[in-house]
């Protein structure tokens, strides 16, 4: 802040607080020239006021609270530029960006002032660190196997994960189950990292442009029938035909492909509804699954331990 | 001073009138004005950049239906909302709002961050109907926005006031301020407004 404004704020606070223990003692004296409990002449419907001063109790009340006032400035960062005796403050004010947030954090505890935030970040630090971190050293398998951490793991699943995922990790439509053991993008301990660090983004693309409505109405036979749905042969032989372009990715056996997030047809697990007019409809209009990347929201840490519950859930 | 009589004050209302308007701008003139003119009150933080014509359009969606009243959008420096919510809320990060979401109460949770931690899809069928995603959720649902389109009529005006206020918007932006906004569903808006939250902070440093 600018010695201006620094200023400006000293010189008005304390000319307040000047002002106010002024106040308070003018207003202690009897200016009246009546006597202490006598009549005043104010007569108001034949109701009289007496001279009485304020109670005692209440100036006491005035005088600590402007006592307190300058032992606030004293201490704490309440006078412009003044950081105060403690050298506290609530969080690091003037930083502009998480790397100046970071930088600032560092050069507080060098010098040894009390930032409030920062402090209680450290203290759980110190609490809770060495936890995540020995987690971090264990493999996934491991660690899904230990009941502390699942439980760490379950509570962070359900404060990030369930709003798509479900309390129960079922999914729903459009958001992968992941209790079973079926997955699109891989449900080894590394694939399953991998998906939450860096997020996953799905490319089915839209069809609509390339085959005709009927077109589309036997392919989505034909992908019903990899699973082994009853549909109509016919319709689903001539859907045959064009197979060869979802091939590319989802393989000529219907298996999909991982690496691609390409989903297995043949399991008759269906992300946006196995129904024919829901499988033309991901034909028609493409599917983009997103899974977003928690590597710079929770750290490396916290999704090691929610990796493996996940992992373990479907084990 | 002795003639001085506080029955003065009590008797001409003129003079009570100024001495208490004294006594209460005090507080004003040492909290609030000088921070009209702090560096860290004006100063973007590093990387920030104004919302997008569709962005601008989903915020005032997002005031229209009173997101605001349920949604804080104001990361206070605690472990336990930092945890959650992530990095504490910036007043540079809030340099061009006008007015400012922070809100007070929080029925929902805080969306200061909410930027990229769900999908687009998600984000629409939670507005659709949020127990489709969330079963214990009390938000109601939002069906209507996916119907309604925006003709984007008044999006560049809407540019325009706010680069008065001082948002960096450039002739460009405002010129394709209607085009690039006109016949998208409001729910795409609040979507893409949604999505940019609190991402300003996040694009830096890391």
């Amino acid at each position: 802040m600018s010695s201006f404004w620094s200023a400006w704020i000293i010189v008005l606070t304390l000319a307040f607080l000047v002002g106010i223990i002024w106040l308070l003692r003018w207003n202690m004296h009897n200016y009246t020239g009546i006597k202490e409990g006598e009549l005043m002449d104010h007569d108001f419907d034949g109701i009289v006021e007496l001279n009485n001063p304020m109670p005692k109790w209440w100036t006491y009340l005035f005088w600590i609270t402007i006592v307190w006032g300058f032992i606030y400035l004293a201490l704490y960062p309440g006078l412009g530029n003044f950081k105060g005796l403690l050298g506290w403050s609530s969080s690091n004010q003037e930083v502009r960006s998480l790397e100046e947030s970071r930088e600032a954090t560092e050069a507080h505890r060098e010098a040894g002032l009390i930032v409030q935030y920062d402090r209680e970040m450290q203290q759980a630090e110190e609490a809770f660190g060495p936890v995540f971190e020995a987690y971090a050293q264990q493999p996934i398998e491991e660690l899904a196997k230990d009941s502390e951490a699942l439980k760490i793991g379950q509570r962070l699943y359900l404060q990030n994960c369930a709003q798509c995922h479900g309390s129960n990790a079922m999914g729903g439509k459009g958001f992968p189950n992941l209790a079973d053991d079926e997955w699109i993008w891989g449900g080894s301990p590394e694939a399953i990292k991998h998906s939450l660090l860096y997020g996953r983004v799905a490319q089915m693309p839209a069809w609509s442009e390339q085959f005709s409505d009927q077109e589309i109405t036997e392919l989505a036979a034909y992908v019903l029938s990899l699973s082994g749905r009853k549909v109509d042969p016919d319709l689903a032989s001539a859907g045959q035909q064009n197979y060869g372009v979802c091939a590319a990715c989802h393989g000529m056996d219907g298996k999909g492909n991982q690496q691609l997030g390409a989903a297995n047809l043949t399991d008759n697990i269906w992300l946006y509804g196995g129904s024919q007019a829901a499988v033309e409809e991901t034909l028609r209009d493409g599917r983009n699954g997103v899974m977003p990347a928690w590597k710079d929201i929770l750290g490396e840490d916290k999704v090691h331990v929610i990796s493996a519950y996940v992992y373990g859930l479907s084990q | 001073m002795k003639n001085v009589k506080h029955d003065f004050v009590e008797k001409n209302v003129g003079w009570l009138a100024i001495l208490l308007t004294i006594a209460i701008s005090v507080g004003g003139l040492v909290e609030i004005v000088p921070l009209l003119f702090q560096k860290q009150t004006n100063e973007p933080v590093i990387g920030l950049q104004p919302y997008t014509a569709l962005e601008l359009e989903g915020r005032d969606i997002y005031i229209r239906e009173g997101c605001n009243n349920c949604h804080s959008q104001m990361i206070r420096p605690f472990r336990a909302e930092t945890e959650r919510y992530g990095h504490y809320s910036l007043a540079g990060e809030h340099v061009w709002e006008h007015p400012h979401l922070w809100g007070s109460k929080r029925t929902g949770p805080d969306l200061a961050r909410v930027g990229g931690r769900y999908s687009d899809e998600w984000h629409y069928v939670h507005l659709m109907n949020p127990r489709d995603v969330v079963p214990e959720s009390n938000m109601p649902a939002y069906p209507w926005l996916a119907e309604n389109t925006l003709d984007g009529e008044l999006t560049a005006k809407k540019m325009e006031t706010f680069r008065k206020f001082g948002v960096p918007y450039t002739d460009k932006d405002i010129a394709n301020a209607r085009a690039s906004v006109k016949g998208q569903t409001e729910i795409d808006a609040l979507i893409a407004y949604l999505q940019v939250l609190g991402t300003g902070l996040q694009q830096q440093g890391n």
